[in-house]
């Protein structure tokens, strides 16, 4: 087995006896990065003498007895929407291409400390605005699986880093699916956390009541792991739980009998292939195999989330993307020819957003513009920001009986780069399976699952909990994986 | 085209060049043009959500149902100098970010 093919908890225990150090790991990976980012085009910045150097002082560390973490020396890859302090940080945008932030995020301060190896920044849709990474300005990621499909999105770089073993585990950002849909995508694992566990301070924002921070691993275990290191309060976000978190790690191994579990039909409904169909029901026979009792259950406002969740969205969106003004930081008409004297404020505004932002980006600014405009807002935002409150509450009375619901994370495998992306409408229907987890502010984990039989593709389960229920969410999902090996398989990049 | 509450949800092209002033977005016309059929077509999906009745019902900004979170009054420095800020800024001089007077 090679040292790059490892998993966080494997890595850490070697490291911890002895026999392997920060250095050969960190080697290793940069190796298996050079074999296979031709293809796979996962990294947007690379780091390797920073990460060695890094590699270096954990080893240094490590001899003298003071080891900071369980993670200490374990290489990290970033989504390029962490802020890292004298790294570039691009957002996958033109508008940020030579944006070297002067801080580091919460995030990345807490991997930092831990000890944490960080070996680069990987691809994203623009502002993670998308769903299979081909809105990035600096081109796609390709799916470790499928060289021709997408990695999914927004997280795609993260997904396909992991799944193509070109980092140990990384970090992304969900506000609408974008952990979980490209770790089924790529068969990883991918956590989104409840809204507020995880600091969004130096993150930078797509839709702030909905963006939440997880990680994408190899294992559930591992997910565990990185999630004790990044949660909790951070007073730099004042939208951080207060309340002391559990050791995720003790909800590892357990029994799952007693456990009752439900599965919300309309997930099921049509338009879900039906070899996906076949492996989640596959799934659901193990769990209950393994003692679990399953039953069908209803959240009838589904069928509403995806209008509920681009609605708030992009309203969001828009205000957050005011900030590029090319006076500050970020893409500059004023760099590309305009002369400061020569010009008015608003014309550097226009030219600069004009020229910085991609497709996407403004197709979201113009639409949340419009949403939150005057004599509109009623009928779209707050007509939304209502029925978020009702599906919030359809779920909350769910999680009063039942400890988990399980569903599809996409309604279909890997899609081919191109096949959506000149339809933006298809493209928003396609997060149908995640949206409504946002909206509701929840936690959801996807957990590989399975492969289809005609392509060979990745399929996820997606395991959803209530409210800063983590905890029962790696209890199922742990003994999930415990029982299958559907997390074992590596692809064949060629 | 469809109205209810008096919105309309196909808009045409002036409207999408007032939207993209307001975004302070400067359009090519094929732009304009294409987000006039996409942005149609997300607000006309969108309307759906006039089947949900919602009467009473509270909106939901924060999710946690969080209002005002208070810290403590205290200055804390942040350690960036200005001079750090100002390399990403197009223009920087003294300490301050330049840009074209406002006034006339």
């Amino acid at each position: 087995m090679q040292l790059y093919s490892l998993t966080v908890k494997d890595a850490s225990d070697k490291l911890a006896k002895g026999d392997i150090t920060s250095v050969e790991l960190t080697k290793s990976i940069l190796g298996r990065i050079k074999q296979v980012e031709p293809k796979v085009k996962a990294y947007i910045t690379l780091c390797e003498e920073e990460a060695l150097q890094s590699a270096k002082a954990s080893d240094e560390r490590r001899k003298n007895g003071k080891t900071l973490s369980e993670i200490d020396g374990i290489p990290v890859s970033l989504k390029d929407v962490f802020l890292t302090k004298n790294l570039k940080t691009t957002a996958a945008s033109k508008m940020l291409e030579d944006f070297i932030p002067p801080f580091d995020s919460t995030v990345v301060k807490r991997l930092k400390d831990a000890g944490c190896v960080i070996l680069g920044k990987v691809n994203t849709d623009e502002f993670t605005m998308g769903s299979s990474c081909e809105n990035s300005a600096f081109g796609p990621t390709h799916n470790p699986w499928d060289l021709d499909r997408v990695p999914g999105g927004s997280s795609g770089g993260s997904a396909a880093a992991v799944a193509a073993d070109e980092c140990i585990f990384s970090l992304g950002t969900d506000t609408g699916g974008s952990i979980r849909q490209p770790a089924s995508f790529c068969s990883t694992v991918g956590m989104k956390n409840t809204y507020g566990l995880v600091s969004r301070y130096g993150v930078i924002s797509y839709a702030s009541s909905f963006d939440t921070i997880g990680p994408l691993t190899k294992t559930v275990e591992d997910a565990a792991i990185v999630l004790n290191i990044i949660a909790g309060n951070d007073p730099h976000d004042s939208t951080t739980v207060v309340e002391e978190i559990p050791d995720y790690k003790k909800f590892l191994k357990k029994d799952l009998r007693g456990k009752l579990i439900g599965v919300p039909k309309e997930f099921y409904a049509k338009g879900l292939n039906p070899e996906v169909a076949k492996i989640l029901d596959n799934a659901k026979k193990v769990l209950v195999r393994l003692g679990a009792k399953v039953e069908e259950v209803s959240l009838p406002l589904t069928e509403y989330a995806i209008a509920t969740y681009y609605i708030l969205v992009k309203s969001e969106a828009s205000s957050n993307m005011s900030r590029y003004d090319g006076i500050r930081y970020g893409h500059s008409a004023l760099k590309s020819g305009i002369e400061n004297n020569e010009t008015g404020l608003e014309e550097i505004y226009f030219k600069s957003r004009e020229e910085g932002f991609g497709p996407e980006v403004k197709r979201s600014i113009m639409l949340g513009t419009y949403t939150l405009s005057a004599g509109y807002y009623d009928a779209f935002y707050k007509k939304a920001a209502k029925v978020r409150t009702k599906i919030k509450e359809e779920y909350e009375k769910l999680f009063e009986k039942y400890d988990v619901l399980i569903a599809p994370v996409s309604p279909f495998p890997a899609f081919k780069i191109g096949e959506k992306i000149n339809d933006p409408l298809s493209m928003y229907l396609a997060d149908v399976d995640t949206v409504s987890i946002n909206i509701a502010g929840i936690p959801a984990m996807s957990v590989q699952a399975g492969f289809t039989e005609s392509d060979n593709l990745p399929v996820g389960m997606q395991i959803i909990g209530p409210m800063h229920g983590e905890g029962k969410i790696f209890e199922v999902a742990s003994a999930y994986q415990s029982a299958t090996d559907h997390h074992l398989k590596k692809p064949m990049i060629s | 085209m469809s109205v209810c509450k008096g919105i309309m949800t196909n808009l045409s092209n002036d409207e999408v060049k007032h939207i993209a002033k307001l975004s302070r977005l400067e359009l090519t016309q094929e732009e304009i043009d294409k987000y006039t059929d996409q942005l149609s077509s997300v607000l006309e999906y969108v309307e759906k959500l006039n089947e949900v009745n919602t009467g009473d019902t509270e909106p939901t900004a924060n999710i946690a149902g969080l209002n005002d979170v208070f810290r403590d009054d205290e200055v804390v420095v942040s350690g960036i100098s200005h001079e750090e800020i100002g390399k990403n800024a197009p223009e920087f001089k003294d300490g301050l970010l330049v840009v074209p007077g406002v006034f006339e």
